[in-house]
């Protein structure tokens, strides 16, 4: 495999780096799996002998992206996704992290499970994948799962996965018991309670449909109390999926009062609404569910002013049985690995938001909260790269997507950009084929 | 035995999956049509023979009497084979879908497949996995076309046009796919409709569909000339979406008191199966303004006038 690692030099490329504001034209050097140097005119003075030399034209060269939620079946559902399915779809798609999910069959609540899922990762994936662990035991949402331990072993986070915890208690406590550990606490703000029989958001468009809806305030409610409660425990709190412009307004109170909040908003809810779903097309029911299309409009407007910290994918595999059932009986989810990069780019293509304030969403931002040494091209950081044509025009294919499950809301969709290269560790594991 | 309806309708669509989409053409062709069947269906030989050879199956999901001894008669005297599959006790409790299902019965080649649903969007999403025309009996709390076709002819028939009248719906409109059709159709035909509820049966958005809304039934029924009762369904009355029938019926049940708020002349309807002393008291259902049974009768002639209207688009018809 040493052929593997022979140094690479891309040259002339466009350098973003985010994680220090740098957007420049020049050359990157990678050898031994770190980036030696990113400068202008490496190339005109030399590299080492045997260093693959791509021309780069001007094509963007970026941080690997660190995609903070996919959920993948393994352990348990490996006819939806494993592990090395997944990363061989977030290769394809620039993703060089994959922050999995706990809500695996077994849970991940015990060190043993973090174990594992590492191992198998480390065997079979060929990006990095960092296991969150459960933030209580069996996702119950009752007892503390063993955040010290799971820490020890290897989780980034702790997160209940697609649940909330409803109980203000158990949070509380979890919160303030995290806080001892300096661990993240991630969590799904929707209450089931206020979500009961509704699959698509509330509104007129629910009610033609005759579907019953989730009310914003089934997120707005948890989230603000969420707030509350890390006004009182001061431990460091990240909504996984907000999707509402009323969501933002409790983000940014609690971001004004300095509390350590901070939040991701999906690729799905930045470039769709509840409209897709036209006549009950069950690939665009998601959880949380598609918002108005003010709604989407207003978290682009917060990711580029940076009141939301991070693009996820939220990627989650369904495959047919799941799926191709009437709405209301269907499983949420989209996969998105793939696709992340390129959907996102369309706020480029729209003049909403700068790449490198995009990349850094999509990189940075994730690698710094889930404290991992990702997201930047600094000398001496791990080479997780990506070489992107930002431009490029194509037309999906599901067929030709690497994830196991199909269920992608940007079937046939028209996308601009497209991840050329992706290298992980200085070794390239993914090269686009024309 | 071979008296043909003499209006060549055809509707311009292969199923029917609700009201929606259709145009106020589409709506008239079919009363009309309707209309000629009602006569025939109260001759002694009311049996056709314009579906002579046609298969119809009845596949219903969830349990209906009534819809499907319509639709059964219907289909019967226009001279179809019909079958009747209720799949709530057989083959779903077996694991197999709604789409395993259709394309099971797809293999036997029926020319109309007519399907109610518990899930909004499931008759859709079938017809698009079969070769024959289907017929939405009720999908979730989406649509009913049949129903309001059935409530527009009785409203005609007894008005003489719809354009212009006041229609209030009155009850649980979230839970409705009969409210969302009648919805629908009345304003595609010129009506002027409120719906009135307690605002927990309301959904969200209701007010964008082109009708009043009222929590009150004075001032919902003030000058209707049709008041339309909708079925209270058990689950929901005792505290998860009104307190009590007691307290329901105060408020929302149609009795002479709360009727005498509308038009003199005003008309009484109801889809059925009728709570009496929950949504309608007795007296007004079985009283001298009532249309309820009136809207049976209605339905197998309407009934009748989609399968017609639809047979014509078939291959060798």
């Amino acid at each position: 495999m040493l052929s593997d690692r022979r140094p690479i030099l891309l040259a002339n490329a466009r350098i973003v780096d985010p994680s220090r504001d740098l957007d420049f034209a020049g050359d990157l050097l990678i050898a031994d799996g770190v980036i030696r140097d990113a400068k202008r005119g490496i190339h005109a003075a030399g590299v080492p002998e045997g260093t693959e030399i791509v021309d780069c034209n001007g094509r963007v060269v970026a941080p690997g992206l660190v995609d903070m939620r996919a959920f993948i079946g393994e352990p348990g559902a490996e006819y939806r996704e494993t592990l090395a399915s997944a990363s061989q779809a977030a290769a394809a798609g620039g993703v060089t992290t994959i922050v999995c999910q706990p809500d695996t069959d077994p849970v991940i609540d015990d060190p043993a499970i973090v174990d594992f899922v590492m191992r198998r990762a480390r065997d079979t994936a060929i990006v990095h994948v960092q296991p969150m662990g459960a933030l209580t035991k069996g996702l119950a949402g009752r007892e503390l799962a063993e955040l010290g331990l799971l820490k020890a072993a290897g989780a980034v986070a702790f997160t209940d996965g697609a649940k909330s915890v409803t109980n203000a208690q158990v949070m509380r406590r979890a919160l303030t018991y995290a806080g001892d550990f300096d661990a993240l606490v991630v969590h799904h703000t929707e209450d089931p309670d206020l979500i009961s029989d509704g699959v698509m958001n509330e509104g007129e468009f629910a009610a033609r449909l005759g579907l019953f809806g989730i009310p914003k305030a089934a997120e707005t409610v948890i989230l603000e109390r969420d707030v509350r409660l890390v006004g009182l425990t001061r431990a460091r709190y990240h909504a996984a999926s907000i999707t509402c412009a009323e969501s933002l307004a409790v983000l940014r109170r609690a971001k004004e009062a300095g509390l350590p909040v901070t939040a991701a908003a999906s690729v799905n809810h930045l470039t769709l609404n509840e409209i897709d779903i036209g006549a009950y097309r069950t690939f665009f029911k998601v959880s949380p569910p598609l918002r108005r299309d003010e709604d989407r409009v207003a978290l682009i407007e917060a990711l580029s002013e940076g009141l939301l910290d991070v693009v996820m994918s939220d990627h989650n595999p369904q495959d047919v049985e799941t799926k191709r059932l009437p709405f209301a009986e269907a499983a949420p989810g989209a996969i998105g690995l793939e696709t992340m990069l390129a959907a996102a780019l369309r706020l480029v293509h729209n003049g909403q938001m700068t790449l490198p304030a995009l990349l850094k969403a999509m990189s940075t931002r994730p690698a710094e909260l889930l404290g991992l040494q990702a997201g930047t091209l600094k000398a001496g950081s791990v080479a997780d790269v990506i070489v992107a044509d930002i431009d490029e025009p194509w037309v999906l294919d599901p067929d030709k997507l690497k994830s196991k499950c199909k269920n992608t809301p940007f079937d046939e969709a028209r996308l601009q950009g497209r991840v050329l290269r992706t290298i992980v560790a200085g070794r390239t594991v993914f090269e686009y084929a024309a | 035995m071979n008296i043909v309806p003499k209006t060549s309708f055809v509707l311009s669509h292969r199923h029917l999956l609700g009201i929606e989409g259709l145009s106020a053409d589409d709506i008239v062709g079919l009363l009309d049509l309707a209309d000629e069947y009602v006569d025939l269906n109260r001759q002694i030989e009311k049996k056709r023979a314009s579906l002579r050879g046609r298969t119809i199956i009845n596949l219903f999901f969830e349990a209906s009497t009534r819809t499907q001894a319509s639709f059964e008669l219907a289909g019967k005297r226009l001279g179809a084979d019909v079958m009747n599959m209720a799949v709530g006790n057989s083959s779903v409790k077996k694991g197999e879908t709604l789409i395993d299902t259709a394309m099971t019965l797809n293999a036997m080649h029926p020319d109309i497949l007519v399907v109610r649903h518990h899930s909004s969007g499931a008759v859709a999403l079938l017809a698009q996995k079969v070769d024959g025309s289907v017929i939405n009996a009720g999908d979730g709390a989406h649509e009913h076309p049949t129903q309001a076709l059935l409530d527009a002819l009785t409203i005609r028939r007894n008005k003489g046009s719809i354009e212009n009248l006041t229609v209030t719906i009155c009850g649980d409109i979230l839970h409705s796919r009969v409210a969302r059709s009648n919805i629908i159709l009345l304003n595609t035909l010129g009506a002027r409709v409120r719906v009135v509820a307690p605002s927990t049966l309301l959904p969200p958005g209701i007010e964008r569909f082109g009708v009043e809304v009222s929590r009150d039934m004075r001032e919902g029924l003030k000058g209707a000339d049709i008041v339309m009762m909708l079925r209270l369904q058990r689950e929901r009355m005792n505290g998860s979406f009104v307190p009590s029938t007691q307290e329901y019926f105060h408020y929302y049940g149609l009795d002479q008191k709360k009727l005498s708020y509308a038009k003199p002349d005003a008309l009484v309807m109801h889809p059925g199966p009728m709570n009496r002393g929950v949504e309608i008291d007795s007296a007004v259902a079985d009283g001298a303004q009532s249309l309820i049974r009136e809207q049976v009768e209605m339905g197998v002639a309407v009934r009748m006038a989609v399968l017609e209207a639809l047979s014509r688009n078939l291959p060798n018809a």
